[in-house]
């Protein structure tokens, strides 16, 4: 059950929101898309779930493509659009009965589905309002458990927690994380620590293509490329200095500013000083009372690609 | 049928929960109730026992109401943007649209036949010709359905409520009234057009419990014409530009 997107291209007029894109998502991984306001992820979407057709390229599940089978494939997914529009003047129950119902689950088993996601969005004490009646975060696990009422093989949720408080945030990204377990899941933000925190895979869009692909930690060591090091050491800090970076392995050496003792070592490509800082220290007995590795954050990474 | 159906229903519960359905109804139920009992060319007046005072005066409020059915029913999705929930679902356009098509129809027949009591007393009073009786109804339900099927079309080109309301009465008018002032006035092949556009020279024939077939094929055509146009603006969003 992967999806794979080929070539897709969609052209508002003379612009192009989604330029040739082309990606395959394997059964059970989630993936982020990350990009800044306008870069596409949202568009991309909504060809993905058949809400639009793309100019031109093709997506396609299990053999069907959103081109001859749209209702096979809105069928295998849960969609999450953004800002979560929803029939506010409908109970919490009598909706996702409706959802249940339009995407093809059978009557007898819908009362136990509608139960199992009052369950799983935790809705209990809420069950019996209007959708109207609910906080934002509310809202948002009825729109949650509106997308996997029909148990999908594939979720996709466009900017799942936009406009949530900090408790919210943290409580929807561990129920996508729940759910991730057993689905394929899609979800789009332009905030990294929430795509680093829930995704296996990140994918970031910029101007409608794809800039880069990877897990976070191959995104951060594809742009660093080189080790960097922040060391402390107590003694005479000129001697310190020019002694590392007599060291074969160390490019560049830096104090760092207003610390006494403080450096920030970079080594060469593909080399490691660790030890050879620590065995520096303990021939001219100096003591090494600190040394970190420093990594590139995926903010620099995505500030890199998305300029 | 199921997936339009399901549809239909969703939208009934919302007439009904919602004031709109008991507004609309007791609204329909006070008009043509004033006019058939109470003003002045009652069926009393008339001194026969007839509904057609019931039905001219419905032909005239269901102009006005079914377009204050209609302009919420796609208008209000693309504004709340719910209809992109919809159209994700496993579900195609046209059963999005003949569900709710069928909903503002189920609505209209509510209300229509609430006035059965109009028909149980006047058939007290004296001979009342049962054909016409069934031809004006039937005439009453062609009509909505072709007025509700303009009214979804106007609700589906906007997302104003307002605009949909207005834009339907404004397309209504035209095979209401004007195409039938129209048709009398201009002579030759353009005024026989223009009277068979109009919708009244159908709705009299059928009332008079003469079922024609062309008649028919003209309901027939406004209701597939306006649902065809309303499908076509909800694919818009398909439309490569």
């Amino acid at each position: 059950m992967s999806i794979i997107v080929e070539n897709l291209t969609k052209k508002y007029g003379e612009q192009k929101a989604v330029n040739d894109i082309s990606f395959e998502i394997k059964t059970g991984e989630v993936v982020g898309f990350l990009g800044p306001n306008g870069a596409g992820k949202s568009t991309t979407m909504k060809i993905i779930t058949c809400f639009m057709a793309p100019s031109s390229g093709d997506v396609r599940l299990d053999g069907s493509s959103i081109h001859s089978d749209p209702e096979l494939i809105k069928k295998k997914m849960g969609y999450l659009p953004e800002n979560n529009p929803l029939y506010l003047d409908m109970p919490i129950v009598d909706y996702l009965r409706f959802s249940a119902e339009v995407q093809g689950v059978e009557k007898s088993v819908i009362p136990s589905r509608i139960g199992e996601m009052i369950d799983k969005c935790g809705l209990d004490r809420e069950k019996h309002k209007n959708i109207n009646e609910l906080s934002k975060g509310y809202r948002q696990r009825v729109g949650l458990a509106q997308a996997m009422i029909h148990d999908p093989e594939i979720l996709i949720l466009d900017e799942p927690t936009t406009g949530l408080d900090p408790n919210q945030i943290v409580e929807i990204r561990k129920l996508i994380k729940d759910i991730g377990k057993e689905k394929t899941v899609i979800l789009s933000s332009h905030i990294l620590s929430e795509v680093e925190a829930t995704c296996d895979r990140i994918l970031i869009i910029n101007r409608g293509r794809i800039v880069a692909d990877g897990t976070s930690d191959t995104l951060r060591s594809q742009s660093q490329g080189q080790e960097l090091l922040k060391i402390s050491i107590e003694a005479d800090p000129e001697k310190v200095e020019s002694a590392i970076l007599a060291l074969g392995t160390v490019e560049k050496v830096t104090g760092v500013e207003g610390k006494h003792g403080w450096f920030n070592v970079q080594s060469k490509p593909d080399m490691s000083s660790r030890k050879e800082i620590f065995d520096l220290c303990v021939k001219n007995k100096w003591y090494l009372m600190e040394m970190t590795g420093l990594e590139t954050r995926l903010e620099d990474v995505f500030q890199k690609l998305t300029k | 049928m199921g997936k339009i159906w399901i549809i239909t229903r969703r939208e009934l519960a919302s007439f009904f929960d919602s004031l709109i359905a008991y507004v609309l109804i007791a609204l329909f139920l006070l008009l043509s109730g004033i006019f058939t009992w109470l003003a002045s060319t009652n069926v009393f007046f008339i001194g026969q026992a007839t509904m057609q005072v019931f039905f001219s005066i419905a032909f005239w409020s269901l102009f006005f109401f079914i377009p204050a059915i209609t302009m919420r029913m796609i208008a209000e999705e693309n504004r709340a943007g719910t209809i992109e929930l919809l159209t994700t679902k496993a579900v195609s356009d046209s059963q999005i649209v003949w569900g709710k098509f069928l909903a503002c129809l189920i609505l209209v027949a509510v209300a229509l036949f609430a006035t059965l009591p109009y028909y149980v007393t006047i058939s007290q009073l004296g001979n009342i010709d049962d054909g016409a009786v069934i031809g004006g109804y039937i005439g009453l339900l062609l009509l909505s359905a072709s007025y509700i099927s303009i009214g979804l079309f106007a609700s589906s080109i906007t997302q104003n409520q307002i605009v949909a309301f207005l834009l339907a009465l404004a397309v209504g008018i035209l095979f209401q009234l004007i195409f039938d002032v129209l048709g009398n006035s201009v002579r030759g092949a353009i005024g026989e057009t223009l009277s068979y556009l109009s919708m009244s020279v159908h709705f009299e024939s059928i009332s008079r419990g003469v079922v024609d077939s062309r008649d028919l094929v003209y309901f027939a055509s406004i209701i597939v014409l306006g649902t065809l146009l309303s499908q076509m603006m909800l694919s818009k969003r398909n439309w490569q530009s």
